[in-house]
């Protein structure tokens, strides 16, 4: 079907916005007389609060509260950013309070001070004088699972959160059945988001006491529900409003300063109050990406195909659950409809640690199996001599899959195609040929890895998304969505959708960016790569039936039956000529000023979808190592995806683009470091955590294969998260076919790298 | 202490007092309301507070306000024409791409400004290097990269204003 602006690469709508720095984030909103909130942080990993003095800090002139779980409400809450359950054992582990009695890693929070200015905060912070009694601190999972190990949560018998798995099959039927069976052990690092922005937010009362919060959320409505949870309050005692932010990748999927900042405003009589974090703060006290440690075993066929996979898994969820259960299923969820297993069995155990929080990241869960399975299937296919693109393409589960347990069938899977375009652009077979036989200190080699991602959660959580039209006097429209707009461009998208159903340009749909809960629709909010695909459905119902009054308001202005018109370029039109009837801007008048029929044309709409559709792609990676210093350089990286439909290809491109670079990072340099003993952060700031620069960035190519989604609004299937799931295990296997070295760690930094090459005899 | 200062911003002179512990960052932000400035760390890591001054990138958050005095200092708001033309540069950015979030946007574009201002011309490695201050964690750099190689291309880079958006 020809579209007249879906499928454009049309200018994000609020570039000129953000280039001329006239964009508004929270920080950029000020409030007269506006106080600081600053938090105190636990110098120990483990350790429990025995006394607080706040007195000294009481008396310093310019502090207006001081706060510790004393004085905030002791009602545990969950701070994951999922819709709400009404089913209690589905609900996220409430183990939360706004401030804690019991330190679970170095920087939890243990009081909070309210001050007219920064620096007096920072110096009552000073003078609170505290008792702890310290405990173990447990910073492996190794230790926290130990026998005899204190409890981090007095709730959780041996620091497990959860181990909720699966059997698909008879893996060990399956076993017996194999001609070999392969076993693998493969470890990733705990990662953070380093968005741009750090978290932030700030708070007051309004005249009629409700408290409003202006944040930087990927999550208003859930946000507003969490903050009346942990202060007990009616939830729409609460106001959220999202202005534009900087950039979130699932750590602004949690509440992390909401509730605190909420507790400090109802301190200091509703008077504003902003909370903003450090980098060194969000970096510890925001939320990371799980370190997973896997051990796989795969039954595989002389034939080469895969019979049975047995997955264990062990994630390191940190202090608190935030949405560790969830990470784990999702990792042993998402990768299911790639190959065509007969059998697996995924065992998963999440632990609590004394280390920061892990929570969503950018594929929740994915990055992490991809890496364990990619590599894996790599071993697998190097072991036995199959070639590993043929192996991966005659293990594709194809369309058609239907996933056992989440019933969720594939209407589309484009990955063979993907694969071949990605084996032409990188040319596979010429470069092959040339890197069999290497000596010298600069070894090339290639490598790939695939993935599968979901469009959502259904049908684990409820996706709901609301959509509002409002059709002007000039015949322009106002967009409202409830789905948020963190940087990816999803206003841009849903414009373009509502432009192409109502046959307007672009700048004529006035997309409203900023959520705010008293007015915007319903919506989760950002994550799960499911806007584009749930809440574009919604855009998609609410504009066809703004369009549908438009019609049979023109059916009543000219006798014309609506079935025979349609939109067109701003104006009404004879479906059969496209010769103009009306201009849409004369109706739209009429709707408001008809003395008998003025009715204003609206729709309020919302999109409950019970549907998941899977995307899919590949990562092929060209490194080059100098085996002298350890360093890997990607000099040439592709992914190609089948994201369904592509709205805007500029924009996907750019989401490609970042996604890559996250992985590159994830493969070659990033990660958290503690003291294994004390659980100190060793490198929670932007110079000593090694996140790629421009120099360190390769060009990333990008490619499509666009297939046809029954299920989404104009064919769509998920894109945001998917980028950075395959790069780190494609970069992996490259460095193993170059050096013959398996990195089974994340990690790939030069020392790391060096010392295995030394091992490895190969210097 | 407060102490008096004199300095321009995007062409116009300002006289004020303020605290000499302050940053250019949060004077520019808080008492000017330049809320373009942007603050990724606070301590010189990130290059989103980048502005410029007396025509080089400088990371204002570990500037202090008081070394300002007498000097000129161009913000992302002073990039654009009166008239709301974008530069060259903004132009640039827009048309490859290079926004996502948006925070590293204004420090970005400054950067590349006083690059094309200076009537160089870079190798994409060097181009590379001078940006290589700037964190951005959305776009992987590449459309970062094209927009700045555009407006640096030497057939737009004929007008010695340098930066009123001539096409
Ligand atoms: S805020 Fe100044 S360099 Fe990061
Ligand atoms: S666009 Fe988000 S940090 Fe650069």
């Amino acid at each position: 079907m020809a579209f007249s602006v879906v499928g454009k690469s049309v200018q994000r709508v609020d570039a000129v916005a953000k280039v001329t720095g006239k964009a508004k984030y929270t920080d950029d909103f000020y409030e007269r007389d506006m106080l600081v909130g600053k938090i105190l942080r636990s110098p120990y990993a483990h350790a429990k609060v025995k006394k607080i003095d706040v007195s000294k800090a009481k008396a310093l002139p310019g502090v207006e509260a001081v706060l510790t779980y004393w004085d905030v409400p002791h009602l545990k809450f969950a701070t994951a950013g999922h819709p709400y359950a009404l089913d209690p054992s589905h609900r996220d582990k409430e183990d939360r309070f706004i401030l804690t009695d019991k330190a679970r890693f170095v920087g939890d929070a243990v009081a909070a001070v309210v001050a007219t200015d920064e620096l007096i905060a920072q110096q009552a912070l000073q003078l609170i004088e505290v008792e702890y009694e310290v405990l173990e601190a447990l910073t492996t999972p190794e230790k926290a699972l130990g026998e005899g190990a204190p409890l981090i949560h007095e709730d959780c018998e041996r620091n497990i959160l959860a181990a909720r798995g699966y059997h698909i099959g008879d893996v060990e039927a399956s076993f017996a059945e194999s001609d070999y069976v392969i076993e693998g052990e493969y470890e990733t690092s705990i990662v953070q988001h380093c968005h741009l922005e750090n978290h932030i937010s700030y708070a007051r009362q309004d005249s009629d006491g409700r408290i409003i919060i202006v944040s930087s959320t990927q999550i208003p409505h859930i946000t507003r529900r969490i903050v009346a949870q942990a202060l007990g309050l009616p939830w729409g005692r609460v106001r959220v409003l999202k202005p534009y932010i900087g950039g979130g990748f699932g750590n602004k999927q949690d509440v992390c300063v909401e509730p605190l900042n909420a507790a400090m405003t109802l301190a200091v009589g509703g008077r504003p109050v902003k909370l903003e974090l450090s980098r060194e703060e969000c970096m510890i006290d925001t939320r990371t990406r799980h370190a997973f440690k896997f051990k796989m075993k795969t039954g595989v066929s002389k034939a080469g195909k895969l019979k049975g996979i047995q997955i264990e898994a062990i994630s390191n969820t940190g202090a608190y659950a935030s949405h560790g259960h969830s990470i784990a299923m999702s990792a042993g969820t998402k990768f299911r409809p790639l190959y065509a297993f007969e059998s697996i069995k995924y065992d998963p155990v999440t632990v609590y640690t004394n280390l920061p929080a892990a929570g969503a990241m950018r594929g929740y869960g994915v990055p992490q199996i991809q890496f364990a399975l990619e590599s894996h299937i790599e071993d697998i296919v190097n072991k036995l001599g199959f070639d590993p693109i043929e192996f991966r393409r005659r293990n594709l589960a194809g369309v058609g899959y239907v996933d056992p347990l989440s019933k969720n069938k594939v209407y589309s899977n484009g990955l063979a195609e993907c694969i071949t375009k990605g084996k032409e652009l990188i040319r596979w077979e010429e470069k092959q040929a040339g890197y069999s036989r290497q000596s010298g200190d600069r070894r090339r080699g290639l490598g790939l890895a695939c993935f599968a991602y979901a469009s959502g959660t259904h049908p684990v959580g409820l996706e709901l998304s609301g959509a509002r039209i409002v059709l002007n006097q000039d015949g322009s429209v106002q967009l409202q969505i409830g789905a948020t707009e963190i940087g990816q461009g999803s206003d841009t998208v849903f414009a373009q959708m509502a432009a192409e159903v109502l046959g307007l340009p672009m700048d004529m749909v006035h997309v409203i960016s900023t959520q705010d809960t008293d007015i915007t629709p319903f919506d989760t909010g950002a994550y799960a790569s499911r806007q584009t695909y749930i809440a574009g459905m919604a855009v998609k119902k609410a504009a066809l039936e703004v369009k549908e009054k438009i019609l049979n308001f023109v059916w009543g202005m000219t006798d014309i039956p609506a079935e025979m018109l349609d939109l067109k370029e701003q104006n009404v039109v004879y479906k059969h000529s496209g010769e103009v009837v009306l201009p849409l801007a004369e109706v739209a008048m009429h709707t408001y000023y008809d003395t008998v029929f003025a009715q204003p044309i609206t729709s309020d709409t919302s999109n409950n979808a019970r549907v998941n559709a899977m995307s899919f792609g590949v990562t092929f990676a060209e490194v080059e190592i100098d085996l002298k210093t350890g360093k890997i350089e990607v000099k040439e990286i592709f992914n190609v995806h089948d994201s369904g439909k592509i709205i805007n290809p500029k924009l996907a491109e750019g989401q490609v683009h970042g996604g890559v670079s996250m992985g590159i990072g994830y493969a070659l340099s990033e990660q958290m470091l503690f003291d294994e003993e004390t659980g100190k952060p060793l490198n929670n700031n932007l110079l000593d955590y090694k996140l790629p620069t421009i120099m360190d960035t390769p060009d990333i190519g990008v490619a499509f294969v666009e297939t046809e989604e029954p299920s989404g609004a104009f064919g769509v299937k998920s894109l945001g998260e998917p980028p950075a799931i395959s790069p780190a295990p494609a970069i992996r296997n490259a460095v193993l076919a170059a050096t013959g070295v398996k990195f089974n760690r994340l990690p790939m930094n030069p020392q790391r790298v060096f010392e295995k090459f030394k091992q490895a005899g190969l210097i | 202490m407060l102490k008096k200062i004199s300095f321009t911003v995007n062409g116009k002179a300002l006289s004020l007092e303020i605290d000499i512990r302050e940053s250019l960052l949060e004077v520019l932000r808080t008492r000017l309301g330049f809320t373009g400035v942007k603050k990724g760390c606070g301590v010189g890591e990130c290059g989103a507070c980048t502005v410029l001054i007396d025509g080089t990138p400088i990371d204002s958050c570990i500037y202090l306000a008081v070394w300002a005095e007498g000097k000129s200092i161009t913000t992302i708001e002073g990039v654009a024409s009166k008239d709301g033309e974008l530069s060259k540069v903004q132009q640039a950015f827009v048309e490859e791409g290079a926004i996502q979030c948006g925070f590293c946007t204004p420090g970005l574009v400054l950067t590349t400004t006083a690059l094309a201002e200076s009537g160089k011309e870079y190798t994409r490695e060097e181009l590379k290097r001078e940006l290589s201050g700037h964190f951005c964690r959305c776009t992987g750099y590449n459309n970062i990269l094209k927009a700045a190689e555009k407006s640096l291309k030497p057939e737009e880079h004929q007008c010695a204003c340098g930066h009123h958006g001539e096409k």
